[in-house]
Parts: structure tokens; sequence; C-alpha cells
């Protein structure tokens, strides 16, 4: 549905008298396939939304191209814009209109008759359960509500594909579990929906695959499982005072069953272990047998936090 | 076709907001009819003119044009807010043609600004103001095409710079010298030979001429056609610069 090959974008910025490139994206090959949620997950500054508007077509790529819903991006970027939705991570409704006005004028702007814009306008309101607010100016809306309203406008036309830019940034647990609910109902619907997002939980419980990007590269690409696979074993985390820790590692190092360690800032070890059941009783006599006190001892199974950080070196939740 | 039919859209839906502000309805309509009220002791004398139906053949033109400038150069800054909004963004991902996002926008500054045109005129035929229909309907035309030119360029500019802390001083850099050596509010007649001079590479100036002498009944004047070509040209220019930005514009 979406091929990219070797996208490419810099910007150029200017601090003071310098100037300075910023590579926002750096050659990103990717592949979605028909009627999936696919998801890029990354930190902020990542080049999610960069990589997101070459593919909507707002900038133009340094290099590279792509082939979306079957039109070739550099080549017929008009049919690219037929053929797409796009929800963008800052909002696109004006607050002087009503959800009801915008829905109608969005669905003109791609050339769908009045009384047809109308109609969709009356269905998307009753789908995304606005239709109570359908005429209140947009300023009276809370965040959920705008929010819905905006990812309204980006299927209106029913394209084949929707990207939403962080779709549910900003909104509390329970919006966030219903707009789930929307975007999987879309996929059911047939709609092939490709979202960024920066939580790990969001790209796990509702992506069939995601990419994961860093500084502009996707480091990683495959189904949540298959990425956490790759992962082997579990990660014991002890937790210690800072002072406590180089001894810490020091005794540990060398276990047997310890196949990595790493220590974390603020104090306490990050063990790779294959059974987490297995070495944690060990952990506790060898730490005892030292005569070190720990703080608390966690056992996790591998996240996509653990992706990340063993692709990058870095944490998403730290950065 | 389409483009006419996206044009249409979006000059709707561009009135529709503005109607729905009553600040614009108060600002727009009030602000002119206070210039008229208020200079209107002022003319006869200030402008040695022998009547004051004399004084306003000169002065409202002048009025018309200033407001026409002023009324344009600064639509940029609502865009500026559409655009911090995201509806603009918004707009870009459909296939609706980018000469129509600007169009539709400039075609509603210069219906307002005709609205306003209208007021005043009828207001100064309260004082006795008399100007042929059809050389009215001329220098309405060439208001419009000013608005067209100005709301044009200062929507680019908005599109070029993205910020209202850059769009104020450079809209009002290029608006005072503009005003100053156009004679909008006086003529030139008495300026000192270099003045008019320089008055003379104002495009503005061109338009102030050619207006007043619509309002004067001399639509066989030479500064007629010159002004009216002068400024067709330049809106031309500006409204295909614009849509350019429109087209590419980049966050
Ligand atoms: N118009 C621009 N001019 C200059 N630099 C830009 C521009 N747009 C993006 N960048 C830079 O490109 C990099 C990638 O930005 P991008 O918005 O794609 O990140 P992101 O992954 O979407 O981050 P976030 O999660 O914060 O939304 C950043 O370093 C950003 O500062
Ligand atoms: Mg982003």
């Amino acid at each position: 549905m979406i091929e990219t090959r070797g996208l490419r974008k810099s910007f150029r910025s200017r601090a003071g008298r310098e100037t300075k490139t910023v590579d926002a994206v750096r050659g990103v090959n990717l592949e979605v396939a028909e009627g999936e949620i696919f998801g890029f997950l990354g930190p902020n500054g990542a080049g999610k939304t960069t990589t997101l508007r070459m593919l909507a077509t707002l900038i133009e790529p340094d290099g590279g191209d792509a082939t979306i819903a079957g039109a070739d991006l550099r080549k017929d970027p008009a049919e690219v814009r037929r053929r797409i939705g796009y929800v963008p991570q800052g909002g696109s409704t004006w607050d002087e209109s009503t959800a009801r006005e915008e829905l109608v004028l969005h669905a003109r702007m791609y050339g769908i008759g009045k009384a047809d814009a109308q109609q969709r306008a009356v269905r998307a309101l009753d789908a995304f359960q606005l239709t109570e607010y359908a005429d209140r100016k947009c300023k009276t809306y809370s965040g959920g509500q705008r929010r819905r309203v905006e990812i309204a406008l980006g299927i209106i036309h029913e394209p084949k594909i929707v990207f939403l830019d962080e779709p549910t940034t900003g909104l509390d647990p329970q919006s966030r579990a219903h707009m789930w609910d929307e975007i999987r109902r879309l996929r059911s619907d047939g709609m092939t929906v490709f979202i960024t997002t920066h939580y790990l939980d969001e790209a796990d419980a509702l992506c069939d695959r995601i990419a994961i990007m860093d500084h502009g590269e996707v480091v990683a690409e495959g189904t949540p499982a298959e990425l956490k696979r790759e992962i082997s074993g579990d990660v014991v985390l002890v937790g210690l005072d800072v002072a406590a820790t180089p001894q810490a590692a020091q005794t540990l190092d060398g276990e047997p069953y310890v196949n990595k360690l790493e220590t974390v800032d603020e104090g306490g070890l990050r063990l790779y272990v294959d059974e987490g059941a297995t070495a944690i009783p060990q952990v506790l006599r060898r730490l005892d047998h030292a005569g070190l006190e720990l703080r608390s001892i966690e056992l996790h199974r591998p996240s996509l936090d653990d992706v990340f950080l063993t692709k990058t070196g870095r944490s998403l939740r730290e950065s | 076709m389409k483009f006419a039919r996206d044009t249409w859209l979006i000059f709707q839906r561009q009135i529709q907001l503005l109607l729905r502000n009553p600040v614009w309805v108060f600002v727009g309509v009030f602000q002119p009819v206070m210039y008229l009220l208020l200079f209107a002791p002022l003319l006869k004398p200030a402008l040695n003119a022998p009547t004051q139906a004399a004084a306003y053949k000169i002065f409202v033109p002048g009025l018309l044009v200033l407001l026409a400038i002023f009324g344009g150069l600064f639509q940029g800054f609502g865009l500026i807010a559409e655009l911090r909004a995201g509806v603009i963004e918004r707009s870009r991902v459909t296939p609706i043609s980018r000469l129509a996002l600007l169009l539709g926008r400039s075609l509603r500054d210069v219906v307002s600004l005709l609205v306003q045109a209208v007021i005043i005129t009828l207001l100064a035929l309260i004082f006795d103001l008399r100007v042929f229909i059809g050389d009215l309907l001329l220098a309405y035309l060439m208001l419009a095409l000013i608005a067209l030119m100005t709301s044009a360029v200062s929507y680019g500019v908005a599109l070029k710079v993205k910020s209202e802390d850059a769009l104020a001083p450079l809209m009002n850099t290029v608006a005072q010298p503009v005003l100053l050596l156009s004679g909008i509010l006086l003529p030139l007649t008495f300026a000192p030979g270099w003045l008019q001079g320089i008055a003379d590479w104002n495009p503005f100036s061109w338009a102030v001429d050619g207006t007043r002498a619509l309002f004067a009944g001399d639509l066989g004047s030479d500064k007629v056609w010159q002004g009216l070509t002068i400024t067709a040209v330049l809106a031309a220019l500006g409204v295909f610069w614009a849509a350019r930005q429109f087209a590419r514009s980049v966050r």
C-alpha cells in the first residue's frame, strides 16, 4: 500500500548567524501492507512528522521516492492527495467554525458535491459520537472531542490510507482507549492506517506492525511480537543505591546466568537473563553474600522499550 | 471549472466567517464613516477647494485607495492564524486548486472593501459629491484591483515569514512610504519637483491619479487607462506569486 525507497529530508535552520543543517530523515525504506495499522514509534525529533509530511505531499523529499496507494509521490502528487487522508499533529480545525461546517467544507475540498458532503458529515459525526456538539464552535470542544473531529476530517472522503500524526497525544486514558477503538474500526472498514506515536503501549496494543525510528532512521521493523522475540530473554531490574552499584556490578558480572549487564544512572543494574524466574533467587543470594542491600527488584518481560534500548542504546522513556 | 468551483468554495467559507465576526462589521463600516465625518469640516479650506463638493472629489478617491491598500496589506495576519491552526496544511493535502486557496481569500477582501467603498460613496453623496455611475464603476474596478494585489502580496509574505512579529513591521515599512508618496490624502500638485519624481515610481500614485480623474468625470484622461493597466498588471503578478507560495509553503 505504501512503499518508500530511501526517503530523505534535511532542513536548514538559522540559529543566530550560523546556519545549521538538520538531517531530519535520512533514508527511510518502508513497506506498509493494505488493511493494517502501521505504527511509527520514536522519540521527539526522530523524524516521524517529517516523514509523514513527505508522504502526504506537504513537503518535497530531498531524495528517494515512494509509491502510495499505487500513485507515485514524485510524479503524481495530485493523485496521491486524492487517495490519502492526513491528520496533522498540531490540529487542523478553526476555532470559529462548527464541526459540521468543517466536515462539509473538507469533503467539498475533495470535489464532493454539496448534498453528498452534508450526508457524509452526518455519518461521520455519528460514527465519532459528535452529533451532540456538531453545531457548536470548535473552540468550545474538549481536547478529545476536537481530536475526534480532526480524525473525522481526515477520513471524510474515504481514502485508502489515512495518516494520523500522534492521534492520542494529550488525551486522558479513557479517551485514548476510545480513540484506539475508532482506529481499529477504520481498519475493519478496510482502510490502511499509518499512525505515529511515542507511546510504547500504544504501538504494542494497537499496531499490527511497527517501525522504530530514531535520528531520522528506521532502526527496527516488524510486528511487536517479532521485535520483542528478537530480544531473547527477560530483564531483571535491580534497584540499588548509587554508591553500591559498582560493587554489585562487579559481583554479578560473569555469573553464568547473566547474559549482559548494564548500570542504570540513578543507581541499580539491568540484567539480561534467559529466564527471570530462576535468575532472581540467585541474584538475591549473591548480593546477600556480598553484604549489599538492595532497594527493589523487578522482573521485566521484554517490551518495545527494550527493543529500542538494544537498537539505540537509549531508553525511549528517557529520551 | 474545477478552479472556479474551488474558488467559490473558499470564498463562501471566508465570507461566512467574516460575517460571523461582529468586530469586523463594526470596524469595517464605522472606521471609514469616521474618516468622512471627522475630515469633512477640514476639507474645503485645506484643499483650497472652491466648494465642498470639489473638495470631496479630491478627498474621497484618495480615502478609498487608502482603504484598499491598508485593507489588503494587513490580511496576512488572518492567514498566519489559519496557518497556526493547521487549516492551511489541512487544505494543502486535499486536491483543491492552490490558486483557489489564495483567490477565495483575496476575493473576500475585495468584496469587503467594495462594501466599504459603496458606504462611503453613498455618504459622500449627502455632502454633494456627484459622480457618473459608469465612472464610479470603473473607479471601483481600480479599487478592486488594488485590494486584490495588496491582499495577495500580504498572504504571500505571510506564508513566507509565518509570524506576526515579522509581518507587522514589514507591512508598516512598505505601507508608510507608499502612502506618503502617493498623494493619497492630499494631491502632490504642490510638492517640490524631486518629490513628484519619486512619486512617479510609486504605482499607487498612478492608481490614485486615475481614481481622481474618474471621480472628476474625466474618463478620457490618460491617467485612467494608465492607472488601470498598472494596477491590473501588478495585481496579476501579485496573485501569481502568492499562489506559488500556497503551492509550496513549508511550515
Ligand atoms: N520546518 C523545519 N525547519 C527546521 N527543522 C525542522 C523543520 N521541521 C522539522 N525539523 C527538525 O527535524 C527533526 C525531525 O522533526 P519531526 O517533527 O519530524 O520529529 P517527530 O519525530 O515528529 O517528533 P515529535 O515526536 O516531537 O513530533 C527535528 O530535529 C526538527 O527540529
Ligand atoms: Mg511529530
